[in-house]
């Protein structure tokens, strides 16, 4: 005689089986992603960048764990969600900053940005935006300076030697800087040292700029340098369905093609060349693809996404070339977030049969 | 090529337990407990009293109103109680147990053979509602409403549905594959009772055997066999509808409003039966199966034989079972009860072992949008599930479109939160519904 139970134990309401992802594996996937631009950083900058990152994620993970002990919360940090806003403030700093700011900006971030907004799911900001823009406030200075110099840096003093004119200080301006500042700097530069744009250009051009860009040898943040790894990671972010093209495309797409035609309406010489550099420069590969792409924060439908990362776009261009600040994702990106309850509401997915 | 739709997601679909397996006929039971209340609308009422005999196929409760179907003895035998007993649909609810006597003996003059060409629709739908027959996909709506939609529609499309979309069950495939004539038969039918001229039969592609033998049993009839994208929710009928005809069912309107009217394979092997045989609805094929089953099968099972014959006829249980399901696991109903009976309904029974019960308690949504790309009626299922839970179900419902869910639970399926989102929709509409009926009775 088999036997039968008399009562099954769990009662509950259809569908009885589920997918198999969940919050954790999401946000550990893309923390496991995010490892390996953070791991190239380590080639470029020296252990100095490791430590960086290392003390965000660890500060992330206390206060997050602290917070909710406090809060008397359910205890979620190992759902994985701070490591990942730590890890993203830690690539968004210069290699070379004194390590108590960018763990000042995580703990911000965990703590007022995401726990005080109600913990995970119900944060306005993205949180590693908000710690960044947190300490960039704090410490302008340190968040723009400490550099990495362009590798062959002397390749530019004998260019200006030939050109006239050269000194040390214009040397130095240029080589220490990240390329969006010289873009943005260019013609004070100019100015100043006496010799032209176009040896700027030139500079760039004989740098193999969009290759420094592209592979990451080039100055910047810790994980921003690198477009190449950056994309990589993001596609398999597609491919595992964690995030959707529309914002990446949309985003970058807006931001090149406002930026071709400022640049090609103001009579540049070089349009294309120029927004390349501005597409694979500063924070935008790193923003488009991993921070725009917070769920959290950004719209629901795929509408609302592709305006969310068309107003990212914008907003950057207008900042990065119009305005007078040399990089404009982060708060591109903060100024969306804020708008997407307005985006969720006006672009609603058409309803069948409606 | 096949056919797909917008949205729905793909579970494994743990199909091949029984898919190939014939369908065996179950020795009938000592004791069958047949439910009055099979399905929504009024129920049934008994016309035996307890002592009487009755023989097979004996009419035991007739409808109260016009929305119910009558109900038929499943064996011969003696009623010994009215009494309430499990139902697997509204828990428990009055049941005519009948005591079998083992002759299985069917009543007189009831086995007849007739020609459905000499009928007229009207005779047929009347043979159908007389012989209790409902839609056997799993929502058994009765099947002489849905086949006499109000003179005003015009019907021109009959859509059969052999998708069989839900895992685990297999009933619809072995019914395709044992009894195609009759499937056809059925079909044939009901074309000619809705007098349409287009009839589609639509199998989802995971089942090759079946549309291999129906579009050579259709040969030479007007029935075109339509091969279906493998897709949770595919068998539902709005999908059906778009996937084959490319029409979408307006919002809260029928499929008889753009021309379709679909039927599920099954009701139409029991039309078949009933009209050509005067065969009434008292058994049906069911899938039992589930990890925890150890032989799982499709049965021949009588109306009103308790869960736990069948699984003991199907060799009873190998580990422990976290949850026992009528229906299939997207969309079937949790029982409290083993003793539960077979009902019109019931397309499969089947068990979630301990270890696969996903109990995670659920979190904050993160705003991932997979349930919105989920939802093939391109709702918004998470804001729905914010709603209901801040109790502003009217939002829900002015807003957001809450009375176009179909309930699939898709978005459970996807949410990677652990939301039963579909559950909390449940509760908005039950919800607007306690409030349109009080306002209802309030200004009377």
């Amino acid at each position: 005689m088999p036997q039968v139970q008399e009562k099954s134990d769990l009662i509950s309401s259809p569908p009885h089986i589920k997918s198999g992802d969940s919050v954790k594996s999401i946000m550990w996937t893309v923390a496991a992603v995010l490892m390996f631009p953070a791991a190239f950083s380590v080639y470029i900058f020296g252990l100095q960048a490791t430590l960086v990152t290392g003390v965000c994620v660890i500060s992330g993970i206390a206060a997050e764990f602290l917070c909710q002990i406090l809060m008397r919360r359910k205890i979620k940090v190992l759902d994985g969600s701070s490591v990942i806003t730590g890890l993203l403030l830690g690539m968004s700093v210069p290699p070379h900053i004194p390590l108590w700011i960018p763990a000042l900006g995580t703990v911000f971030a965990v703590v007022v940005f995401k726990e005080f907004f109600g913990g995970l799911g119900a944060n306005i900001f993205n949180p590693a935006l908000a710690g960044r823009a947190f300490i960039m406030l704090l410490q302008p200075l340190e968040m723009s300076s400490n550099w990495h110099l362009f590798p062959n840096g002397s390749v530019i003093a004998n260019k200006l030697v030939t050109a006239g004119n050269f000194t040390s200080e214009a040397f130095l301006s240029i080589t220490g800087a990240t390329p969006l500042t010289i873009l943005k700097n260019g013609e004070k530069f100019a100015l100043d040292y006496n010799f032209s744009i176009e040896n700027i250009y030139d500079f760039f051009i004989t740098n193999n700029i969009l290759q420094s860009l592209i592979i990451g040898n080039a100055g910047g943040c810790i994980g921003e340098t690198s477009a190449l790894l950056i994309f990589a990671g993001g596609l398999f972010l597609m491919w595992r369905k964690i995030i959707s093209w529309h914002i990446p495309v949309s985003f970058i797409g807006t931001m090149a093609l406002a930026a071709y035609i400022y640049y090609y309406n103001t009579g540049n010489p070089l349009p294309g060349f120029l927004t390349l550099i501005h597409v694979f420069s500063g924070g935008l590969f790193l923003g488009a693809f991993f921070m725009a792409t917070d769920t959290v924060t950004t719209p629901l439908s795929a509408r609302g996404l592709i305006v969310f990362g068309i107003g990212c776009g914008l907003i950057t261009f207008l900042i990065r070339i119009i305005g007078g600040y040399t990089e404009g994702v982060m708060f591109a990106i903060l100024f969306m977030n804020a708008m997407v309850p307005l985006i969720d509401r006006l672009f609603k997915p058409k309803v069948f049969g409606v | 090529m096949f056919r797909k739709i917008k949205g729905g997601v793909h579970p494994h679909d743990e199909k091949q337990s029984t898919e190939d397996k014939k369908i065996e006929f179950m020795p009938i039971p000592q004791k069958l407990f047949v439910p009055v209340h099979q399905h929504i609308g009024q129920a049934s009422i008994p016309v035996v009293a307890v002592g009487d005999m009755v023989k097979k196929g004996q009419l035991i409760a007739e409808t109260a109103d016009g929305r119910g179907t009558p109900v038929h003895a499943p064996t011969s035998g003696k009623v010994t109680e009215l009494g309430n007993y499990p139902n697997p649909i509204y828990g428990s609810s009055l049941c005519v147990v009948i005591e079998s006597d083992g002759l299985d003996e069917w009543q007189e003059n009831l086995l007849t053979t007739r020609n459905y060409e000499n009928l007229t629709p009207e005779e047929m739908i009347d043979i159908i509602f007389k012989n209790g027959i409902v839609g056997m996909g799993g929502a058994a709506f009765p099947t002489h409403i849905k086949l006499a939609p109000p003179k005003d529609r015009h019907i021109d499309t009959l859509i059969v549905n052999g998708a069989e979309c839900e895992p685990y069950l297999t009933s619809d495939h072995r019914t395709m594959m044992e009894y195609p004539d009759d499937v056809i038969k059925g079909t044939l039918i009901a074309m000619k009772i809705l007098g349409v001229s287009k009839c589609y039969l639509g199998i989802e592609i995971n089942k090759p055997k079946a549309i291999a033998l129906m579009l050579e049993k259709c040969k030479g009839t007007p029935i075109e066999v339509v091969e279906l994208e493998t897709r949770y929710p595919q068998g539902a009928e709005k999908m059906m509808i778009l996937a084959i005809t490319g029409k979408e069912v307006p919002s809260g309107k029928l499929p008889m409003d753009v021309g379709c009217v679909v039927q599920n394979v099954g009701s139409l092997k029991a039309v078949a039966d009933a009209v050509e045989k005067n065969i009434p609805l008292i058994e049906r094929i069911v899938t039992v199966a589930g990890k925890t089953v150890k032989d799982p099968k499709n049965v021949m099972a009588k109306l009103g034989t308790p869960f736990s014959e069948l699984f003991k006829y199907c060799g009873g249980f190998t580990g422990k079972n976290g949850k026992l399901i009528m229906g299939g696991p997207m969309m079937g109903q949790a029982q409290v009860n083993i003793e539960a009976v077979i009902v019109k309904a019931t397309s499969g029974i089947v068990t979630i072992s301990e270890k696969d019960v996903d109990y995670v308690p659920e979190r904050a949504c993160i705003r991932c949008g997979r349930c919105i790309e989920a939802c093939t009626m391109h709702l918004m299922p998470s804001t729905l599930s914010i709603l209901s839970e801040k109790g502003q179900h009217q939002t829900a419902q002015t807003d957001y479109n809450l009375m176009d869910c179909v309930e699939c639970g898709c978005c459970y399926y996807v949410c990677p939160s652990r939301r039963n989102i579909v559950h909390y929709i449940r509760q908005s509409k039950a919800k607007n519904a306690m409030v349109r009926n009080a306002i209802k009775t309030g200004s009377k």
